[in-house]
C-alpha cells in the first residue's frame, strides 16, 4: 500500500516541476530571469499579470478562446447525443461502417485540413469568427463525443427505454426527462474531453483567425520581439491558460472517480 | 464442516453511538451442517454479519470462532469460507474450468488433483458440458453456479455463505437453482448461511431462520416457531402474508381490555398487567358467533377472493384486521358487522414489542 | 443482446452527419481535388493524375519522417500505457485525496499544446530552465536544440509528461467501475495481488484501455505543436514528424498538389495502422463478450 502511494507522490511531484517553474518565472522580471537562477522569485512582482489583464490584445485572446471552446462543446455534445443513442440501441443499414467512418475523422491530422478549411471558410465568409474555429474543431470532437456517450448509454439497460415507451412517453420527452439524467456522468465526461481537445488545439485555431477571434494560444506566439524573448509575460500568460482547465477538471472529478467502463470500442 | 460462534458487534466509526453500529452486540451459534437464513429488510445488517463471518470485515468488538478456534483476525482464505454474491462474480477471461480451478491454483494444489476436483464439482453443479466454454458468455444462472463452484471446490470448505444469490436469476430458473442449493446442502452436509429479504426463499431453504431488523437479530428459530410464536412484533409483521394483526390492549387481573371490551384470557396463559399489544395471525382470526367469549365485533370493509381462500378486511376501533377465511364459507358482505375470535390458543401478547405471553 | 433493426435511427445520426460533413467531407474533397492537379496560379490548373502520389511515395525525406513517426508513436505507447495503469492503480479510491490526485495528475492535459511546448522550452534551457541547469550542474552536456538524440528524448519526455495523465484518467475510471464483490471474491479465492490485476482489473478496464491506446496512437501520430514550439523539428530533422513535414510542404513551400497527395497518404496510413491495432487488441482481449 505504502509503496504504491509513493509512486503516485513521486510522479505528481515530478510532473508539477515544469508547471512550478513556469509559475515561478511568471512572478519574476525578465532581468531577474536572465541574470539569476532562483527557485523562488527574489523580487516578487505581479507586473506580468498586470500587463496581460490590462492589455486588451492579451485578455481578449482568453475571451475568444473561451467563446469558441464553449460553442464547440455545446454543438459536439448536442449532436452526439442522439447519434450515440442510435448506435447504442438500434441496428440500421451501415451502422458499423458509419461508426468506424466517424472514428476515422478523429484520426485525421488537423494539418491535413489546414488549407481546405482556409479556403472553405474564406469562401463563405466565416474566416476570423469564433464559429469557424468551433466548426473546425468538430472534426475531432464529435466522433469522440459519440464514442464516449455510446459507451455510457450501452451501460443502461434497454428495459428502461421500453418501459418508458409503454408508459406513453414520446421519444424527446423520454430522452430529456428520463434518459439524460441517467447518463449525466457520460455527458460530463464527454463535455470534459471536448472542452479539453478544443482548448488545447493551436494549429487550426491560429490558421482560421487573424484579429477578431484570435485565441490566446496564438497571441502567445507573438512574445518574440526584437529585444529577444519576453519570458516573463509568456510564463504569466501560460499560467493563465492552465487555470480554466484546472477548473473544468474540478467539476468532472466525481464523474471520473465514480468510474466508467466502456463496452464497445 | 464447522460450527460458527459469533459474539461481537460492528461499528464503522469509533464514536460508538448506537446509531453508528452496523451490527448491535449479538451472540449466536450456527451449528455444523445447518441450513440457516438471515432474513430482514435492506439495511438491517445481514450482509454485514455475512461479511464478518467470511472475514471480509473484521468486527470492531468481539470474536468469531470456527470450531472453537478464534478466527477474528484470520483472512477469508484462511477461514476456508465459500461466498456467493448477489451478482455473479466470475473471471471473464477464463473458461469455466479455469474459474473453478482458480482457488486451488492459488493454493498450489497439484494439477492432476485440481482436474479431478473440478470434474467432481462440475458434475455436481451440472456444468460438465460447459467446462471449456468462456465463463463470460454463459447465462446469469450458470455464472452463479460457477461462483458457488469456486467456493465448493476447496476440499475442506468450512461453510458456504450466500448473499441474496438469486437476485439476478430469471424467475423460472430461481426455483431450480434453489433446489440445487438444497440438494448440495444435503449431499455435502456443509453449514449454509443464506442472506435474503424474501421470506419464501428463507422459509423454503433454511432449517433455522435468523430474523434481523435494525441491526440486531430479533429471533432465531424454525419457520414454524417464527410463525406460531413470533418473539418480536417485527417478526410477526415481517413473516407471513399478510403479517400479524396487532391491537392495543390493557391487561388487569380481570382480563384484557381491547377496544373498550373486557375479554377473558385463557386460564393457562398468564398475561402480565399493563399496556400490551395483542397479536393474532390472519390465518387464526376466525369468524365467531354473536357475543361469543373472546370475540369482538368489527365492520367488514373489503373482501378479496384469492382463489384458495378469502381475505377479509375489517375495521375495529380505527384498526384494520385481516382474516384469512376458507373459500367455502359464505363470505360476509361489505359493511356488515362480523364477530372475530381474537382470543384463542394462537393469540400472542407483546410488551415493548417483545413477546410476553 | 440483439439490437432491434430500425432504419429511422438514421434520423438520429443526421445531426452528426451534417456537422462532420461540413467540417470533414467538404475539406476532404478539396484535398482530393488538389491532389490530382498542378496549381500554377488560382486560374491555371492542370490535371496531373497520380503524379503527385508517385512523387510523394518516392520522397526519401517522407520515408525518414514516417520511420521516425512510427518509432516515436510506439515509444510513446510503450511508456505511457504501463505508466498510466500503474498510476491509476496507485490512486486513492475516494475522499479528498482522490480528488486532489485526480486534479494534480490531469492538469498537464488541459494545458494548450503550444504552452506545453513553451513550458518545456523554459524548463529545459540550460541558462534559465530547472531541468536544463540541473543536468548541466551534473556535468553533462545537454542541449535539446543541438543534439539529435537528446532532442528526441526531450520530445518523448515532454509527451510522456503531457499525455500519461490521459491513460491514467481512463484506466482510473475503468478501475472504479469494478464492483467490490470482485475484490471480495478474489480475497476468498486467495488470489495474489498480481492475479487480481491479471484476472480482474486488466480484463475489466480493457474497454477504456483500448480507447486510451487508440487515442494515444492517433494523437501521437499527428503530433505537431509541441515539438514545433520546442525544437522546431530540429536539430536537422531529428524531431520532424509527419505533421511538421506536411506543414512545411503545404505552408512553407506552398506545394499544394504534393501536400494534398501527402495528406491523403498520411490519412490512409493512420487509418490502416489504427485498424490493425484495433483488430490486434480485439483478438488479444477476450472474444468472450456475449454480444460480440
Amino acid at each position: 500500500m505504502k509503496k504504491r502511494s509513493l509512486l503516485l507522490i513521486v510522479y505528481i511531484a515530478l510532473s508539477m516541476l515544469p508547471i512550478y517553474w513556469m509559475v515561478n518565472m511568471s512572478f519574476k522580471s525578465n532581468a531577474e530571469i536572465l541574470s539569476s537562477f532562483t527557485v523562488l522569485p527574489l523580487h516578487f512582482t505581479w507586473a506580468n499579470y498586470q500587463t496581460i489583464l490590462t492589455d486588451s490584445s492579451w485578455y481578449s485572446g482568453y475571451i475568444n478562446s473561451l467563446i469558441y471552446v464553449t460553442i464547440n462543446t455545446v454543438i459536439s455534445v448536442t449532436a452526439a447525443l442522439p447519434a450515440a443513442y442510435a448506435f447504442s440501441r438500434y441496428t440500421f443499414l451501415g451502422d458499423k461502417h458509419l461508426f468506424f467512418w466517424l472514428l476515422t475523422n478523429r484520426m485525421t491530422p488537423p494539418a491535413v485540413f489546414l488549407l481546405p478549411f482556409f479556403q472553405l471558410y474564406s469562401t463563405i465568409g466565416l474566416m476570423d469568427t469564433h464559429l469557424a474555429v468551433a466548426l473546425a474543431h468538430l472534426v475531432f470532437n464529435v466522433p469522440l463525443a459519440v464514442w464516449i456517450l455510446e459507451g455510457f448509454m450501452s451501460g443502461i439497460a434497454r428495459e428502461i427505454d421500453e418501459t418508458a415507451y409503454i408508459d406513453g412517453y414520446s421519444f424527446p420527452r423520454f430522452f430529456t426527462t428520463i434518459f439524460l439524467p441517467l447518463i449525466k456522468a457520460g455527458v460530463g465526461v464527454a463535455a470534459f474531453f471536448c472542452f479539453m481537445f478544443s482548448w488545447v488545439e493551436l494549429l487550426l485555431a491560429r490558421t482560421l483567425t487573424s484579429v477578431n477571434a484570435k485565441p490566446i494560444v496564438a497571441t502567445m506566439t507573438r512574445t518574440v520581439s526584437a529585444a529577444g524573448m519576453d519570458w516573463a509575460t509568456l510564463a504569466a500568460a501560460g499560467v493563465l491558460t492552465v487555470i480554466p482547465g484546472a477548473i473544468v477538471i474540478w467539476f468532472v472529478r466525481q464523474h471520473i472517480a465514480r468510474g466508467f467502463a466502456m463496452g464497445r470500442v | 464442516m464447522a460450527r460458527i460462534d459469533l459474539d461481537l458487534a460492528h461499528c464503522y466509526r469509533p464514536e460508538q453511538a448506537e446509531i453508528d453500529y452496523a451490527l448491535l452486540p449479538l451472540k449466536m451459534t450456527f451449528s455444523d451442517g445447518g441450513a440457516y437464513a438471515l432474513l430482514g429488510p435492506s439495511g438491517c445488517g445481514k450482509t454485514t454479519m455475512l461479511n464478518i463471518i467470511s472475514g471480509l470485515l473484521i468486527p470492531s468488538e468481539g470474536t468469531v470462532r470456527i470450531d472453537g478456534r478464534d478466527v477474528t483476525h484470520a483472512s477469508p482464505q484462511q477461514r476456508n469460507i465459500a461466498q456467493v454474491f448477489q451478482f455473479p462474480v466470475i473471471y471473464d477471461t477464463m473458461t469455466v474450468a479455469e474459474n473453478l480451478a482458480f482457488p486451488l491454483q492459488n493454493r498450489r494444489m497439484p494439477t492432476a488433483q485440481i482436474r479431478k476436483r473440478v470434474g467432481e464439482i462440475a458434475e455436481m453443479l451440472e456444468l460438465s458440458a460447459q467446462l471449456d466454454r468462456r465463463a463470460a458468455g454463459l447465462s446469469a444462472e450458470q455464472q452463479q453456479k460457477i461462483s458457488l463452484g469456486r467456493g465448493l471446490v476447496r476440499p475442506d470448505v468450512a461453510a458456504v455463505l450466500l448473499d441474496e444469490p438469486l437476485t439476478v436469476i430469471d424467475p423460472n430458473l430461481k426455483f431450480q437453482l434453489r433446489r440445487k442449493l438444497k440438494q448440495i446442502h444435503r449431499e455435502l452436509k456443509l453449514t449454509f448461511i443464506y442472506v435474503t429479504h424474501d421470506q419464501v426463499e428463507a422459509l423454503t431453504f433454511a432449517d433455522e431462520i435468523v430474523v434481523m431488523n435494525r441491526r440486531r437479530a430479533v429471533q432465531v428459530g424454525a419457520a414454524e416457531v417464527l410463525f406460531e410464536r413470533p418473539a418480536h412484533t417485527f417478526v410477526g409483521y415481517f413473516i407471513g402474508s399478510p403479517g400479524m394483526n396487532f391491537l392495543p390492549a390493557r391487561a388487569s387481573a380481570t382480563g384484557v381490555n381491547v377496544a373498550g371490551q373486557l375479554l377473558a384470557t385463557l386460564p393457562h396463559r398468564a398475561v402480565p398487567d399493563g399496556e400490551l399489544k395483542l397479536g393474532i395471525r390472519p390465518e387464526y382470526l376466525t369468524l365467531a358467533a354473536h357475543q361469543a367469549p373472546g370475540a369482538l365485533a368489527a365492520r367488514v370493509t373489503h373482501v378479496q377472493d384469492l382463489g384458495t381462500h378469502l381475505l377479509l378486511s375489517a375495521a375495529l376501533d380505527g384498526h384494520t384486521l385481516k382474516a384469512r377465511l376458507a373459500s367455502d364459507v359464505a363470505p360476509p358482505q361489505v359493511g356488515e358487522s362480523v364477530w372475530l375470535q381474537v382470543i384463542s390458543e394462537h393469540t400472542c401478547f407483546y410488551q415493548d414489542e417483545e413477546l410476553v405471553a | 443482446m440483439n439490437k432491434p433493426v430500425n432504419q429511422k435511427a438514421w434520423l438520429l445520426v443526421l445531426p452528426v452527419l451534417i456537422c462532420v460533413a461540413f467540417s470533414s467531407i467538404l475539406p476532404l474533397m478539396t484535398v482530393v481535388n488538389y491532389s490530382v492537379q498542378d496549381i500554377i496560379s488560382p486560374e491555371r490548373r492542370v490535371f496531373v493524375g497520380t503524379e503527385w502520389f508517385a512523387s510523394v511515395m518516392r520522397d526519401r525525406e517522407l520515408h525518414a519522417a514516417l520511420a521516425r513517426q512510427i518509432v516515436f508513436s510506439l515509444s510513446v505507447l510503450a511508456v505511457e500505457i504501463p505508466l498510466g495503469i500503474a498510476l491509476a492503480l496507485s490512486m486513492p479510491a475516494s475522499g479528498w485525496r482522490a480528488s486532489a490526485a485526480l486534479v494534480a495528475v490531469a492538469l498537464p492535459l488541459l494545458i494548450p499544446w503550444n504552452v506545453v511546448g513553451t513550458i518545456w522550452q523554459i524548463f529545459c534551457r540550460t541558462d534559465i530552465g530547472l531541468l536544463g541547469s540541473a543536468i548541466k550542474a551534473l556535468g553533462l552536456e545537454y542541449s535539446y536544440t543541438g543534439d539529435a538524440t537528446q532532442a528526441w528524448l526531450t520530445v518523448l519526455l515532454m509527451d510522456v509528461w503531457h499525455w500519461t495523465p490521459l491513460v491514467a484518467l481512463l484506466a482510473y475510471a475503468g478501475l472504479r467501475a469494478i464492483p467490490d464483490a470482485y475484490y471480495q471474491a478474489a480475497r476468498i479465492d486467495g488470489a495474489s495481488r498480481l492475479a487480481v490485476f491479471r484476472y480482474i482489473q486488466l480484463p475489466k478496464i480493457r474497454g477504456v484501455l483500448m480507447i486510451a491506446v487508440l487515442l494515444r496512437f492517433m494523437d501521437s501520430f499527428m503530433i505537431y505543436t509541441e515539438p514545433f514550439v520546442l525544437t522546431g523539428g530540429g536539430p536537422g530533422n531529428a524531431t520532424t514528424f509527419l505533421s511538421q513535414y506536411l506543414t512545411q510542404k503545404a505552408v512553407g513551400q506552398f506545394d499544394l498538389g504534393p501536400a494534398a497527395a501527402f495528406s491523403l497518404i498520411y490519412f490512409l496510413i493512420i487509418m490502416l495502422l489504427c485498424f490493425i491495432l484495433y483488430n490486434w487488441m480485439q483478438r488479444l482481449g477476450t472474444p468472450g463478450r456475449a454480444d460480440k
